[in-house]
């Protein structure tokens, strides 16, 4: 078999034309396939049957984690460990220590939403085939592109160029690896 | 293939979310020919008066042109001013490193404080830059749940001002511990003591506001960033700077514009709005308890939260005023901040000054209702006793500077706004000294009352922090894209999903 690309890229110029594009192609049944958009396309996931993100998961147990560390942690230091005190208040209770449950519930809300996003993301990948792409500057500034890979069970050189030509994408080209 | 059948299998495709929205309005204007549901006859008799939402990007600027404009500040060359803006920044920055350096090596007596007011200048300029800070969360959290898309245009630099104004801040309480050598000891690491922080506290619990504040500010701050890291990275390389490509593309951390990244990204951005706006009321809200939970008249009131929230968000749009309008002569951003940014920014000011004038009024009121001697005594003497003209100058520039924004001529004069939000500045800093100073300097104990005068040392300490927040501003102008590109394409009116029909 001769080498095949890594993946065929296509430049489409206005949203509405990639839009119409991505539809044809999740119709056509890719699974391994992308968009490249300079900023977030509304609409573009369902026309790439692109599922729901799953960040919030991560943030909610984030979220679950913080309240719970900082109620464990101010009952472990004040009313455990050092019992000091302090003008007749009781040594732990969920009203004084809630300040700063509720401020560690979004500190760790936060990172877990931010290291979420990032790992679903699989980045940090400083080195990808698309960025080796010599118009990749275009597709964060004002164009944007469809991207099929090779690995996609349903990638046939010619026939998925065929499918990015009818789909009105322009400059077809081979990435390579 | 004829354009026929493209929209045909465009149009069978399952309905995307602005699909919807766009057959509603054709079945208003009747001309789509596949219309489901028959039109009301009714609508025929109904003129709709035209309500264009504002165009946030003028003269239809292309998306290339945001990004020429945007990449352009960073990448020419360093314009004159910048570096004589720079260097006065450094230089009044050094009276904050010269304050602080003098404070550590003689001890914290040089600044003003004495006896009854041992709280004074540096809790009100904690307090001050705090607030400063609240706008940026504002504009990128609250606004950006409330979809107020014009917040696009102006939401880094808000974002790097709240950072720059924690920074400010947290030198303040830092120093004022006395021997700053045993800051750390604010967070609950193990010591040589074996004892515990006090969580019973208001001030630990302001701890962790401030320092939750500060981090999840630049967090907030740097996942915006990331897309736009990426296009300087390309751009850079495209021009040969290996090195500066290498930089940004460190912290772009591999970004492509993927869609599949975009939808995490787009959760990931209104998941920290989320939590950007329960954290940014909170703050101030903590803030206040270190006054509210103590027993002396004038800060014993439940008002005061809402109260310094209100008070924190006019301060920062004031200094967004103060610092988006030079930002927007210098570098012709006319077409991104238009009048209607001015006119927002404005009418919010307007808004929560209004609010701060009434908590004002309300305070007044509630000593006298609460029928407290103590309580009334401390109201009467904030407006007529020895801090009076501190009062007064508060209420002028709080309460009447903003009822200037009603008037369109008033918001339509660029140069007449930016003083009047240098105005805001100063009343609200103003405010804090009122309440801190002046319930303290009359205490309970009349043989012990006294008039606290800050000292030299505090007074450069404060103006400098002006230059150390402008040194970081500067910074930020002339190496990280001031508007977020990806933001502003995203509402440009080409980034529509439907073809003009």
């Amino acid at each position: 078999m001769s080498a095949q690309p890594h993946a065929l890229i296509a430049t489409f110029d206005k949203t509405p034309d990639l839009m119409r594009a991505a539809a044809l192609v999740r119709d056509a049944g890719y699974k391994n396939w992308d968009c490249i958009t300079p900023f977030p396309v509304h609409g573009l996931d369902t026309a790439m049957g692109v599922e729901r993100s799953r960040v919030p998961r991560i943030s909610l147990a984030g979220g679950i984690t913080g309240f719970c560390a900082g109620m464990a942690m101010i009952w472990f230091l004040n009313g455990h460990d050092y019992k000091l005190i302090v003008g007749g208040k009781p040594f732990f209770s969920p009203l004084f220590a809630f300040p700063v449950s509720y401020e560690l519930t979004i500190l760790f809300t936060a990172f877990a939403t931010i290291i979420g996003m990032f790992v679903l993301n699989k980045l940090p990948m400083h080195y990808h085939p698309v960025l080796k792409y010599d118009q990749i500057h275009r597709g964060l500034d004002d164009r944007f592109f469809i991207v099929i890979e090779n690995r996609d069970p349903k990638f046939d050189p010619a026939a998925t160029r065929a499918l990015l030509a009818t789909a009105g994408g322009a400059h077809i080209t081979e990435l390579e690896e | 293939m004829s354009a026929d059948s493209t929209t045909a299998t465009y149009d069978d495709a399952p309905p995307l979310r602005d699909s919807a929205r766009a057959h509603a309005a054709h079945a208003h204007t009747g001309a789509h020919p596949a219309s489901p549901h028959p039109r009301p006859a009714i609508l025929d008799e109904v003129n709709p008066a035209p309500l264009p939402r504002a165009t946030l990007i003028a003269h239809g600027c292309s998306f290339n042109w945001i990004t020429e404009k945007i990449c352009g500040i960073i990448e020419g060359k360093t314009p004159t001013w910048w570096w004589v803006s720079f260097l006065v920044a450094a230089f009044v920055a050094s009276w904050t490193v010269m304050g602080l350096i003098y404070l550590v090596s003689t001890g914290v007596g040089v600044w003003g404080h004495a006896n009854p007011v041992n709280w004074a200048w540096d809790i009100v300029n904690f307090v001050f830059w705090i607030g400063i800070g609240h706008a940026g969360t504002l504009i990128s959290a609250i606004l950006c749940l409330l979809r107020q898309k014009w917040r696009t245009s102006i939401n880094r630099a808000a974002e790097a001002m709240t950072i720059f104004a924690v920074v400010c801040a947290a030198i303040f309480p830092a120093f004022h511990v006395g021997r700053v050598w045993f800051a750390w000891f604010l967070f609950p690491v193990p010591n040589s003591n074996d004892i515990w922080q006090n969580f019973r506290s208001p001030l630990e619990w302001d701890v962790f506001a401030v320092s939750t504040y500060g981090t999840v500010s630049v967090l907030f701050w740097y996942v915006g960033l990331v897309p736009d890291l990426a296009i300087l990275r390309d751009r850079f390389f495209n021009a040969g700077k290996k090195i500066r490509s290498w930089l940004y593309g460190l912290f772009a951390m591999g970004w492509r514009g993927s869609n599949r990244h975009w939808s995490n990204y787009e959760m990931a951005y209104v998941i920290l709005a989320g939590v950007s706006t329960p954290l940014v009321l909170s703050v101030h809200t903590i803030v206040s308890f270190d006054f509210a939970v103590s027993l002396l008249p004038g800060w014993h009131t439940t008002i005061f939260p809402p109260y310094f929230v209100a008070g924190a968000i006019f301060s920062g749009f004031g200094m967004v005023l103060t610092l988006m309008l030079p930002l927007r002569a210098l570098f012709k951003l006319e077409d991104l901040i238009t009048q209607y940014h001015i006119d927002c920014m404005c009418k919010i000011t307007l808004a929560t000054g209004t609010i701060v004038g009434y908590a004002y009024a309300m305070e007044f009121f509630i000593a006298w209702y609460g029928a407290n001697p103590y309580e009334g005594f401390a109201f009467i003497n904030r407006a007529f006793g020895p801090y009076a003209w501190a009062y007064w100058i508060m209420i002028s520039c709080n309460v009447i500077t903003p009822q200037l924004f009603w008037f369109k001529k008033i918001r339509r004069n660029t140069a007449l706004v930016w003083m009047l939000s240098i105005f805001v500045n100063v009343g609200m800093w103003f405010e804090r000294f009122v309440i801190i100073v002046t319930s303290l300097a009359r205490d309970f104990l009349p043989s012990s009352w006294g008039y606290y005068s800050p000292s030299v040392v505090e007074i450069f300490t404060f103006f400098g922090t002006f230059g150390v927040f402008s040194v970081l501003f500067l910074l930020f102008i002339r190496f990280l894209p001031i508007m977020p590109m990806a933001e502003l394409k995203a509402v440009a009116s080409q980034a529509g999903t439907h073809a003009k029909h």
